[in-house]
Parts: structure tokens; C-alpha cells; sequence
């Protein structure tokens, strides 16, 4: 076990963990942060997308030990505009993507509040849906600001 | 009133004879359009808790002293375990209890596919239970691995008898027909992969067992669970109510749960068994590959006079036959249909449903060779479908059928290839392609939902449903509000445990909507029926608002119950619906972009329009991907799997989505239940492989004949165009 300090949604946690373990397994084994999702457990789908100062970061193949800057996961976001969003444009289906999408969403937003259908596809891309929300959480980003 | 009634009853596309009881329907469906709160959009209900992360899937819980099950697998596509050595996994710190060959139902000595489960472990950890399973010691005794699904044929491995239909006389048909069009066409094998693994977690409490578990079927999980274990069905209580996706991967419980329920049992812990995303490639189901051969007959004036198909699923080393013959046989008319279906038992993965299984192979085989008979004819691909439109199903009459309505919303779609084929450049060919779609769909009985008011003025829906991500839960508090008279806010929907509510049907076979609906509009007018006597007697009109009624209350309830009523006898309930596709072809590279889905389709009223487009689009691009990405591959030296990860098997993107038109026709099928609703979840899957296909066939005069569309396969199907000289074709790849 190895100390592990990490700020989440604004809060300091000091944690014991094996060196190794990744940051997906932490926030939802040890904080109980399950908003974030794993799927497939090695860097492929975007579920467990979380944000590490702003930028969307594949949860479940980082390793928290290294993790120096500030986590945001969907717990942290849950007042973001896109929630309603996309509620409103129905991009849920099961939602076991959909966390991750509006943390990879927020991202985007933050750095180019307009984005456009090109960008969203751009930065989303690496966020699977196996139910294909696609068209509709292109309107819900193109439609965030309401 | 219940009545006793022999009927025949459909899941995904299979059917067989029962007797049941079911209740009567006596409500007048509601007039066709939409009304105030059915047949226009809603949000889903439920959005809001899966948007932030607060809904809780099975994958979510974590039940106090919870341990952690890992599964060993044959590394082998056919092997025996001559002896199994459980203690080196004992003595892994951490573990718990392991279980061998025999131990739990599914874990078996001999093994038929490389990812069969024979052993397992529970753990503190899954880490350490992940380790313990690596430290057990096996050894395997080899045996002959049957890959190849005409050799399995051949040789008689087969996991049933071959399916045959007849009508007419197919060989005179086809030897007095003006023009006939031959083709082999193949389908590969694809994987569900919904997000959430397949996973259970299973408690003890005394003599019951709980059962958490991500699946479509509430209800035949505790029927399973309970006779494999030996258990009254009542001491087995099944939880789902957040659920990740499942495609039809998710309607038993299969090993893991057996592991979790046994292992939970020795140690007198709750137990969780998960699969891992590599385990959920080989292991959890795929949409086998199929092979067909298939002819069609017509006279010059276009009509189609013979139909002829043999299929080989490729069933894998268990598993059912899906009807890949279907669409074939029902889609036209015509009155000489002969079919084969063979079954072929090979070392490979188990198949499991997917997404209207059978129909989405079949349709496009059936729908590539009948453009071919369109080119040949020199007829209009449209024309000639509307032109051998099905009056009949084999004879029997549809409850409703407005294919023709989809045909001429299809119009205007088609139109436009003129204006796409002429934005053809020197690389880049556009065509326009379309397909037809037939499926079931109906749904059925029993299913039963209960619904409580409160002086609050709002309504409970209570039924042990699942909402597997189609967003049923939310078309059922629509259906109660409409039915109440109250707003959609005011009405709640409980489901997801089967020790809180009535049965209910399975989430499979396009069946939610149709089997659930009826019964929770059943159960709003039971309690609006008893409210209105309430206004009655305070001298109010019956008409008076229900809230208005419902606050003289206190603490009383009103609670009204309701069924799903019987199909109606003698009739074929089914769904129809065309695609027009337009695509650009690179003829040097073989890419392919679709541009542009109009998905045409007829499943009844639609309750909620939003939630309709989104299953459309949903299945259009999980079609997009059978038609180009997807591709489970196996060694084909072992069997095993090779593409076990998200990287090797390739799913769409948002990249990869084309603008998506959906219309509905949206008219309530007169002869069935309360509602005239059919399902959609399906649907959408099955005509775009083929509406593709002939696109691309418009685009280059290319003829694709397998699935998925790789480069390969596009290049071939250029250069073989290009070698025939066909119309459109380039003149050089």
C-alpha cells in the first residue's frame, strides 16, 4: 500500500492504495464515486472518461499514483447545463456511456464554448455508445447554452 | 375477467403453442394522432439520474462483505479436463472458495469453445480472485476442433434438424420463369458488447436468494434460477432496475450467475461474478455468421414466381437457429418459397439473439438478390417491391400492414438518387440504394402492472418490468397520464424487482411496448373507473380532474390492476418498413461513407416520438457498424477469439454517423390490444446492410455479396463489376 493524495471534485482525499491501481478503480472503490463507469477496462471506450485540470482523461488506465492535478468526475458536474441538455435531446438510451460523454462534453464546452458539428465529432470520438446516441448528443452539445 | 385460451406465442421470431390465461381487453383504443401526453415527445423520465451518474446499475452495487468471482476458461476450442487441481487457487491470498467442473451449472469438464467456463474462484478482490484462477492446475486432454460450418454440415454436427418450408412448386416456377438471379451471400459474426458486462451479484437471506443482475428479463431469470437450483420460484427475488444495454445478449443467466449464487452459498457472502470486456468477446453471445444461397424467379413483367434459400447458421457449440429463411418467406408475395435452414454445431461460441436475429442476415441476402432481379428486369427496385407487395402472411391475414404507406413516404427519399448519382466526381460514386424490413414485434401475454393514487394526486405505475435502455419506463408513464388525465410529471414508474410488482414480459423481441402498454393503460382506467364512481357519489361530474377527486382521499388509495389482453386469433402481428440509403464510394480505395438513412418505419402508434427516433437511429448505427466494422475473428488454426478488445473489434463512433430521416406512419394496428403499438427496438437493424449494399451497387455497379463490407470485399466487388462492364462501373481500379 502506498499513499495517495488526490483532489475530486474539489475535495482532498488521502487514500491508501496499491501502486498500480487505477484511478477509475479509486473513484468508485474508495470514494464511491460510481458516476464514473468502467466498461472495458482498458482505454478503448471512454466511460470512464474524468477530467484531470480540464482535460478529459481515460480513468481506468491511469494510474492514481501519478495523478498531480485536480479530478472532475460527472459527480462533479451533475449542475453542468449539459445534463439538461442532454436529458432534453434524449442522448441516454442505457446511459452506461453517457457520464463520460457529458465529462468529455464539458471539456470540449470549456475550451470552445460553440463548437461545431466537425469539432463535437472531433473531440467525442473517442467516447463509444452502443446504442447510438450519436445524433443526439451532437444537438445536445450544439445545444448545451439552452 | 381471466379466461383460459390456447395460443401460439412469439419471441424473437420463435414460435411455440401454450396454453394461457389471459384477461380480457375491453377499452376502445384511442383515436388515431397524438393525444395530450401520448404520441408526443417526452424526455425520459429516468434521463436526468443516468445523465449525472446517479442511476444504479448492477455494475454500481456493493453489498456489505461483498466477494469477487473470476472464471477460468478453456484456452481450448474443444478439450476435456483430464484432472483439475482447485488448491494452488485455495492457498492465493484472499480467496474464499473455488468451484470445479460440475460445481456450479455451466462450469462443465468438456469444454466446446476457447472461453467455455470450468472453474471459478471467489476473492476479496477481483484482483486476487483473477490471480487464483491463473494459479489453477489443469490438464487438458485435446480433441478435434470442427471450425468450418460446411464441414460441420457434412459431417453431421449439428445442434438441431434442419429446418425446411415449402409452398407451391418451386422447381416448375423456376423452369418455366423468364429471368432468374442466383447469389451467395455471407454474414459474419458479431458481438453485442453492451457497455455494462454481463454480471450478477447473488446474497442469501435464510432460505431466499437475491439476485442483482444487469438483464431483459426479469422474470425468466427467477423461472431459471429457481428450477436449476431447485428453489420455489418465490424464494428467488431478481433486481434490475438500471441495466446496461444487452441487444438480446441478456435474457438468461448463464454461468456467472450460478457461479455467484454457489459461490455465495459456501461462503456466506454476497457474491459477484462480472465478465471482463475480453471475456464479453468470447464468452457472452454473438450474432452467429450465417451462409446463404439463394435464387429468385420472375416473369419479364416483373413478377417474382420463385423463391429458393438454403442457410447454414453457423450456431457455434450451442445455442438455437435463428430464422434466417424469414425474411425470405414473408416479405413477398410469392407462391413457390422453399427453404433449408441448417444448424451447424461448431467449436465456437455459443450465439445468443441479437437484435431481431435471423431477419437482419436474411434481409440481406433476400434484399441484394432482389435488386440484382431488379437490374436484370430493367425495372425500378421500388416498383418491383410495391409490385409483389404480401396481401397475406403464407395466407393468414396481418392485423395491420401499411408498408405501402412506408413505400410512398419512401418517395421522395428515392427521388433524390437522380440529383446523388449525378454528384458523382471521377473517384467518389454516389448511388442511392433501399430495403425492405419485416420483423415481429407484437408482443403478447401475460404481462400485469398495478398503478396507486394517492390524495397527493399522483400515480405510481408498479411492475416488475425492466427498462433495458429503450426508455420504456418512460412510454409507460405516458400511457398512465394519458389514460389519468394527468400530467406526465405526476406520474412515477416503479420496476426492476420482482418482489415489487406483477410479472412482466420480457425486454426482447421488439416486445416491451406491446406487452407492458396495454396493461398499464389497463390498470389507469381500472383506477380511473373506481375514481369517477368516488366523484359520483360527492355529486361531482365523472369527468371531474382526477387530482381534484383524488385530494379528498387522506390516507386512502386508490389502486387499480390491469392485464395485457390476447393477440388476436387467426392474424400475423409483424412491422414493416423501408430504408433509402445514399453513399459515396471511393473506387480507388473501396471507402465507403454513408451520406444519408431515411428509415421508413410501421410499428403502430408510437407513444413517445422522441424515444422513437432515438431507437431508430440507435439500431441504423449499430447496423452501419455490422455493415463495415464489426467482425468477431477467430484463429482459424484454435479458434480462439482474436478480437478481444474495443480496439480489434470495431464499433461506430460518432464519426461514423450519417445524417439519419425518420418517419413512422404512426397508425394504430385496429386488431391489436388497447393500444394498436408495436415494438421498435429491432426494426431499425434489419434493412440497412442491404439498403447499403444496393446503394453501393447504384453508386458503382459493384455487387456486394458478405458482410461486413471491408475494403477487401469492396475491391473484389469493383474489380468483378469492372470486369463485367456493367453500367456505372469504373473504368479502371
Amino acid at each position: 500500500m502506498s499513499e495517495l493524495r488526490l483532489t475530486v471534485n474539489g475535495g482532498e482525499h488521502v487514500l491508501d492504495a496499491p501502486v498500480g491501481t487505477s484511478l477509475a478503480h479509486v473513484l468508485r472503490e474508495e470514494l464511491g464515486l460510481t458516476g464514473t463507469k468502467i466498461a472495458c477496462n482498458e482505454g478503448h471506450c471512454g466511460a470512464c472518461t474524468v477530467q484531470v485540470d480540464g482535460e478529459p482523461q481515460l480513468s481506468c488506465i491511469t494510474l492514481a499514483h501519478t495523478v498531480e492535478g485536480e479530478v472532475t468526475t460527472i459527480e462533479g458536474l451533475r449542475e453542468h447545463p449539459l445534463v439538461e441538455a442532454f436529458v432534453r435531446a434524449d442522448a441516454v438510451q442505457c446511459g452506461f456511456c453517457t457520464p463520460g460523454q457529458v465529462v468529455s462534453a464539458a471539456a470540449l464546452v470549456a475550451a470552445n464554448p460553440e463548437p461545431t458539428r466537425d469539432e463535437i465529432r472531433h473531440a467525442m470520438a473517442g467516447n463509444i455508445c452502443r446504442c447510438g446516441t450519436y445524433p443526439k448528443i451532437e444537438e445536445a452539445i450544439l445545444s448545451w447554452q439552452g | 375477467m381471466a379466461r383460459l385460451i390456447r395460443t401460439e406465442k412469439e419471441v424473437e421470431g420463435r414460435f411455440e403453442e401454450v396454453w394461457i390465461v389471459v384477461e380480457e381487453d375491453p377499452l376502445e383504443q384511442w383515436p388515431e394522432g397524438a393525444r395530450s401526453v401520448v404520441g408526443r415527445p417526452a424526455p425520459r423520465q429516468d434521463g436526468p439520474l443516468r445523465v449525472r451518474g446517479e442511476a444504479r446499475y448492477t455494475a454500481d452495487i456493493k453489498l456489505p462483505g461483498m466477494l469477487h468471482a473470476a472464471v477460468l476458461r478453456s484456452p481450448h476450442a474443444h478439450a476435456k479436463v483430464r484432472r483439475i487441481d482447485l488448491a494452488p487457487a485455495l492457498a492465493v491470498p484472499g480467496v474464499r472458495a473455488a468451484l470445479g467442473p460440475g460445481e456450479a451449472h455451466g462450469l462443465e469438464e468438456e469444454a466446446g469453445w476457447a472461453g467455455a467456463p470450468v472453474a471459478a474462484v471467489a476473492a476479496d478482490t477481483f484482483a486476487q480472485a483473477r490471480a487464483a484462477v491463473e494459479a489453477i492446475d489443469v490438464e487438458w486432454g485435446e480433441l478435434e476442433v470442427v471450425l468450418d460450418p460446411e464441414e460441420a454440415i457434412r459431417r453431421g454436427h449439428l445442434t438441431g434438424e434442419a429446418r425446411r418450408s415449402e409452398r407451391g412448386d418451386v422447381d416448375r416456377a423456376f423452369a418455366e420463369a423468364d429471368v432468374v438471379v442466383e447469389g451467395t451471400y455471407r454474414t459474419q459474426t458479431v458481438l453485442h458488447n453492451s457497455l455494462e458486462t454481463h454480471q450478477a451479484i447473488c446474497e442469501w437471506q435464510g432460505d431466499a436468494l437475491h439476485v442483482y443482475i444487469s438483464t431483459q428479463y426479469i422474470w425468466g431469470i427467477r423461472q431459471e434460477v429457481a428450477e436449476t437450483l431447485g428453489l420455489p420460484e418465490d424464494k428467488v427475488r431478481v433486481i434490475c432496475e438500471f441495466m446496461g444495454g444487452g441487444f438480446g445478449a441478456k435474457n438468461g443467466p448463464d454461468e456467472y450467475t450460478f457461479v455467484a449464487a454457489e459461490l455465495a452459498k459456501r461462503t456466506g457472502c454476497p457474491v459477484r461474478c462480472a465478465l471482463t470486456r475480453r471475456e464479453e468477446h468470447t464468452s457472452a453471445g454473438n450474432r452467429n455468421s450465417t451462409i446463404q444461397r439463394l435464387r429468385a424467379a420472375a416473369r419479364s413483367d416483373g413478377t417474382i414466381v420463385a423463391l429458393e434459400g438454403e442457410f447454414i447458421n453457423s450456431v457455434g457449440w450451442s445455442g438455437w437457429s435463428s430464422p434466417t429463411e424469414g425474411p425470405m418467406r414473408a416479405l413477398y408475395a410469392c407462391e413457390n418459397v422453399r427453404t433449408v435452414t441448417h444448424a451447424a454445431q461448431l467449436n465456437t461460441p455459443p450465439m445468443k439473439a441479437f437484435r431481431a436475429p435471423g431477419f437482419a442476415e436474411g434481409t440481406f441476402g433476400l434484399e441484394c438478390l432482389i435488386e440484382d432481379l431488379a437490374a436484370r428486369l430493367e425495372i425500378d427496385p421500388l416498383e418491383l417491391r410495391r409490385s409483389n407487395y404480401a396481401e397475406s402472411n403464407e395466407g393468414t391475414p396481418y392485423s395491420s400492414k401499411n408498408l405501402e404507406k412506408c413505400y410512398r413516404l419512401a418517395e421522395p427519399h428515392w427521388e433524390r438518387r437522380h440529383e446523388v448519382r449525378a454528384r458523382s466526381g471521377t473517384v467518389w460514386k454516389r448511388g442511392v440504394g433501399m430495403a425492405s424490413q419485416i420483423w415481429y414485434g407484437g408482443g403478447g401475454p401475460p404481462s400485469y402492472a398495478w398503478i396507486r393514487l394517492g390524495s397527493d394526486g399522483r400515480a405510481t405505475v408498479v411492475t416488475a418490468m425492466q427498462d433495458i435502455g429503450t426508455g420504456t419506463r418512460t412510454a409507460m408513464a405516458q400511457i398512465a397520464a394519458e389514460e389519468l388525465r394527468i400530467p406526465l410529471e405526476s406520474v412515477d414508474v416503479v420496476l426492476g424487482d420482482s418482489a415489487r410488482g406483477p410479472y412482466a414480459s420480457i425486454s426482447a423481441g421488439s416486445s416491451t411496448t406491446p406487452s407492458m402498454g396495454p396493461a398499464v393503460r389497463a390498470a389507469a382506467a381500472d383506477a380511473r373507473e373506481q375514481i369517477e364512481d368516488i366523484a359520483e357519489q360527492r355529486g361531482l361530474p365523472r369527468d371531474t380532474p382526477v387530482a381534484e377527486v383524488v385530494g379528498l382521499l387522506e390516507e386512502a388509495q386508490i389502486l387499480g390492476r390491469g392485464a395485457r389482453g390476447p393477440n388476436p386469433t387467426g392474424m400475423s402481428v409483424l412491422t414493416f418498413g423501408v430504408h433509402v440509403v445514399e453513399v459515396a464510394v471511393d473506387v480507388e480505395t473501396g471507402e465507403v461513407r454513408v451520406e444519408r438513412v431515411a428509415a421508413i418505419h410501421d410499428v403502430g402508434r408510437i407513444i413517445n416520438p422522441l424515444g422513437a427516433s432515438s431507437q431508430v437511429e440507435g439500431g441504423v448505427i449499430q447496423g452501419i457498424g455490422h455493415t463495415f466494422s464489426e467482425n468477431r475473428l477467430l484463429d482459424p488454426e484454435t479458434g480462439r477469439v482474436l478480437t478481444t478488445s474495443l480496439d480489434a473489434y470495431r464499433m461506430p463512433t460518432i464519426a461514423d454517423v450519417p445524417e439519419i430521416v425518420c418517419e413512422f406512419v404512426d397508425k394504430p394496428d385496429e386488431h391489436l390490444t388497447n393500444l394498436g403499438s408495436k415494438g421498435l427496438g429491432e426494426p431499425p437493424i434489419v434493412p440497412i446492410a442491404a439498403a447499403i449494399a444496393n446503394a453501393i451497387r447504384d453508386a458503382t455497379g459493384a455487387e456486394v455479396h458478405e458482410l461486413p463490407i471491408s475494403r477487401e470485399e469492396m475491391l473484389r466487388a469493383l474489380e468483378a463489376a469492372n470486369a463485367k462492364g456493367r453500367r456505372g462501373a469504373p473504368a479502371a481500379v
